[in-house]
């Protein structure tokens, strides 16, 4: 194959930011065979941050958050409809349908899902809800229009904050239990865990860290309130459970990829990993379900569920399915995010998580406005910033080339950066929340099974 | 029409507030908060707020998906 664009059969599981945002980069790269586009939600893609923050302010409506296209892609949707697996020897996607839908090169972009209530009982109470697609969040708009007394959060990570972030702001009272030290200290760690809470009970909610939900009560079928590991209990008559997201990897069981509950594993071209840790040339991985290398954090495998991250990683992973050899491209996009609650403009870059010491190198908890910079072994490897986004990309340039850490300047208010602390960067098992930056270790999947000689394993049975 | 704005990119310049304040607002200090479905009515500021964009962090286009022409 030379200078002639690729063509052959193109299938993208996923119909979601990284689905579309592929789909689209085919076709700017010359793709013009056949691509089909599987979703298991009915909807057109849409665009989920706003769930958590315009929609629970009731500024737009759940169904109305359609992400743009930035071009048409003239391909065929399959919404509403699962994958249900992959035959990697036939190169064919089974569908919950029945269809077979045959392929030549592969995307895979199913993201993840809301962790659920592990109790199934309890979950099922009317008034128990989690947060992850539009359809949750109209019934969640429509639980806090109905003026609920006591709105409960389990979980503060991200999603959890910005709940309970609304719920404030439209006047309603809600507690937020979780199991570690602070809020956002899986993904922050020790010192903006700190400032978070303080942030949290400053707005009025009622904060308990160090505390687990140990059920669930409801009466007739309606949830009612609950009880925590501390003894005590409380009355409420909405539980939102943001426990952080699981990956949408289970369809993949049979199909001889590296997939596990910590995503699917891919190279730095986005390709993906068979068990066995052999790379693959026709499935491609993008957005919250991929784990991939990352050089500037020491090649481990990073698991990010980030709005940009799929954008960027969906662009690379495009261009390489059509393209061969030297000219396909790496994914090195330093990972970004942006969060808002409590008024607070929340910005990150690089992997706070991949650090050992942090430290304020302007502005102030006090003030609200501040940088925190992060380092790793004498090199800074991530900074956050609060209502101060102007610097961001300045410390992104002192990420890429690994410039040292502590910073040595940046400090604009003239007085010198506090002395750095401890990160304290806490084990995800011990938080409610799941960090939504995460290192996973060098290995393809340390999952592996020994499967019996034979026929390579396949979800479809054949005939 | 549909909007999405690139919040890692966007920089609160606030251009997009002045230029179509029913479309884009701003949050707090610096949180820009848009209407991702734009009113008929307002189509033409919002892509005039998208045009001058300091940091073009702003897509405007059709609804994605099936049905394009
Ligand atoms: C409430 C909320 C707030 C957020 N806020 C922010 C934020 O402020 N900043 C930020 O950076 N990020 C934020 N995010 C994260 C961001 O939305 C995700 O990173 C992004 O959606 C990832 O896109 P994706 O396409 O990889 O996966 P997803 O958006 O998860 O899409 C995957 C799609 O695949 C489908 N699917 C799954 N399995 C199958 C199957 N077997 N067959 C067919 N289809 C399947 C799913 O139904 C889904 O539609 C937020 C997310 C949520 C939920
Ligand atoms: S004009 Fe651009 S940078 Fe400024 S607030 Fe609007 S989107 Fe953000």
């Amino acid at each position: 194959m030379s200078g002639e664009p690729w063509d052959g059969r193109i299938v993208i599981v996923g119909a979601s930011l990284a689905g579309l945002r592929a789909a689209e980069t085919l076709r700017d790269e010359g793709f013009t065979g056949p691509l089909t586009l599987v979703g298991e939600e009915p909807e057109p893609p849409y665009d989920r941050p706003p769930l958590s923050k315009q929609v629970l302010l009731g500024k737009a409506r759940a169904e109305e958050i359609g992400l743009p296209r930035r071009r048409k892609v003239d391909a065929r949707w399959k919404l509403g409809v699962r994958a249900d697996g992959i035959d990697p020897v036939e190169k064919r996607v089974l569908l919950a349908d029945g269809e077979l839908l045959p392929f030549d090169r592969l995307l895979i972009a199913t993201g993840t899902r809301a962790r659920p209530w592990p109790n199934p009982a309890e979950a099922r109470l009317d008034g128990v809800l989690t947060l992850r697609t539009s359809e949750d969040a109209a019934r969640l708009v429509e639980r806090l229009d109905a003026g609920p007394r006591r709105v409960l959060v389990i979980g503060a990570g991200f999603t959890g904050s910005e709940i309970a972030s609304a719920c404030r702001e439209r006047g309603l009272e809600v507690t937020v239990v979780e199991r570690g030290p602070a809020p956002l200290v899986g993904a922050l760690g020790g010192a903006l865990g700190a400032f978070a809470a303080t942030v949290q009970r400053a707005h009025g909610v009622d904060l308990r860290c160090g505390v687990t939900v140990t059920s669930l009560t409801g009466r007739d079928g309606r949830f009612t309130g609950a009880e925590f590991s501390d003894g005590s209990r409380m009355d409420a008559d909405v539980a939102v459970v943001a426990l952080g997201a699981v990956r949408n990897t289970e369809w993949l069981a049979g199909s001889g990829l590296a997939a596990g509950p910590r995503g699917l594993a891919c190279d730095a071209g986005c390709r993906a990993f068979t068990m066995y840790g052999i790379v693959t040339d026709d499935v491609f991985v993008a957005g919250d379900v991929a784990r991939f290398p990352h050089p500037l954090f020491e090649y481990q495998m990073l698991a990010l569920e980030h709005w940009g991250n799929a954008v960027a990683q969906a662009e690379v992973a495009a261009r390489n399915m059509v393209t061969t050899g030297p000219r396909r491209r790496p994914h090195l996009t330093v990972p970004v995010f942006w969060s808002s609650q409590f008024g607070l403009n929340i910005k990150s870059v690089g992997v706070p998580t991949f650090s050992d010491q942090v430290v304020i190198a302007q502005g102030s908890l006090r003030e609200r406005r501040l940088v925190a910079v992060y380092g790793y072994r004498g090199r800074i490897t991530a900074a956050v910033t609060v209502n101060q986004a102007k610097w961001l990309e300045h410390y992104q340039f002192l990420i890429e080339t690994a410039a040292p850490f502590p910073p040595t300047t940046g400090a604009a208010n003239g007085i010198a950066p506090a002395a750095p602390v401890p990160s304290d960067v806490p084990d995800p098992q011990l938080l409610s929340h799941g960090p939504t930056v995460a290192l996973t270790g060098h290995l393809p999947d340390r999952r592996l099974t020994l499967v019996p000689p034979g026929p390579v394993p396949s979800a479809i049975p054949r005939p | 029409m549909q909007i999405v704005v690139d919040l890692n990119r966007c920089q609160a310049y606030a251009q997009c507030v002045f230029l179509a304040p029913e479309v884009f607002e701003l949050h707090g200090e610096e949180t820009l908060m848009f209407m991702p479905t734009v009113p008929d009515d307002q189509q033409e500021r919002a892509r005039r707020a998208a045009a001058a964009c300091p940091v073009q962090a702003i897509l405007t286009g059709e609804q994605a998906g099936p049905g394009e022409w």
